[in-house]
């Protein structure tokens, strides 16, 4: 397991664009892939995408437009180094399925709670099955 | 025959860090089986023991999902990218 950066870098405006996309698809879960700098856990660009399972329960990304992600992450120098979603009804916590389902070890997950009327965001590391919680560091303009 | 080969983030450490590769294949089976050969730490990343592709794992040919193609059998030519992508989902249930 490739050991990552202990905190997500993020700026004001890319936490906000989080939250208004899972804002939007509430109802349902909101979801999608950060890209950025995997050696400083520092995202570049936060890629709101689609809910295929279009659910309030689960959430799962659309591999085609994943891949177009990708692209357009490498063509902009950065990698993919996480991904978000919501939690409409429970705490910003990983699910057993959100565990049991983590792609990348060297990723970073955020979770956007819309439980209560305060949003709340975690970002966390899950490596073999562990979570464990990360800072998330909003840089300044 | 080389094909491009797009690798995910999860598997780029196994080829050198690499997200571009060139394999030899003429078939998406051959190409993942000669993938896990030349780097030996995807092995058991992209197929089953059985020999199926992974249920984590989608595979495309170009702008195409295997699995609605001919699954391992799909055929490459040159030219073509195969692109991995972890299937990636979650959620609160």
């Amino acid at each position: 397991m490739r050991p990552g950066p202990t905190a997500l870098r993020l700026s004001a405006h890319q936490l906000d664009e989080m939250v208004a996309h899972c804002l939007r698809c509430y109802p349902e879960e909101g979801c999608g892939l950060l890209s950025g700098e995997a050696s400083t856990g520092t995202v570049r660009a936060v890629h709101p995408m689609a809910n295929a399972a279009a659910s309030a329960g689960v959430y799962a990304l659309d591999p085609r437009e994943h891949l177009r992600v990708d692209l357009l992450a490498e063509t902009a120098g950065s990698s993919i180094i996480g991904v978000f979603h919501s939690h409409t009804h429970t705490d910003p916590y990983p699910s057993p399925t959100d565990v049991r389902q983590a792609p990348d070890p060297g990723w970073h997950y955020v979770l956007v709670s819309l439980r209560h009327e305060l949003v709340s965001t975690r970002s966390y590391r899950i490596v073999g099955g562990n979570i464990s919680e990360e800072a998330m560091v909003v840089l300044g303009q | 025959m080389p094909v491009a080969v797009r690798l995910p983030t999860l598997l780029r450490p196994a080829a050198g860090g690499r997200s571009l590769v060139s394999v030899e294949g003429a078939t998406i089976g051959e190409i993942l089986d000669e993938l896990q050969h030349e780097f030996p730490a995807m092995a058991g990343q992209l197929l089953t023991d059985a020999g199926s592709l992974h249920r984590f794992v989608n595979v495309y040919v170009n702008d195409d999902d295997v699995r609605y193609l001919d699954k391992l059998d799909t055929k490459v030519t040159a030219g073509d990218t195969v692109s991995i992508i972890p299937a990636v989902a979650g959620g609160a249930s």
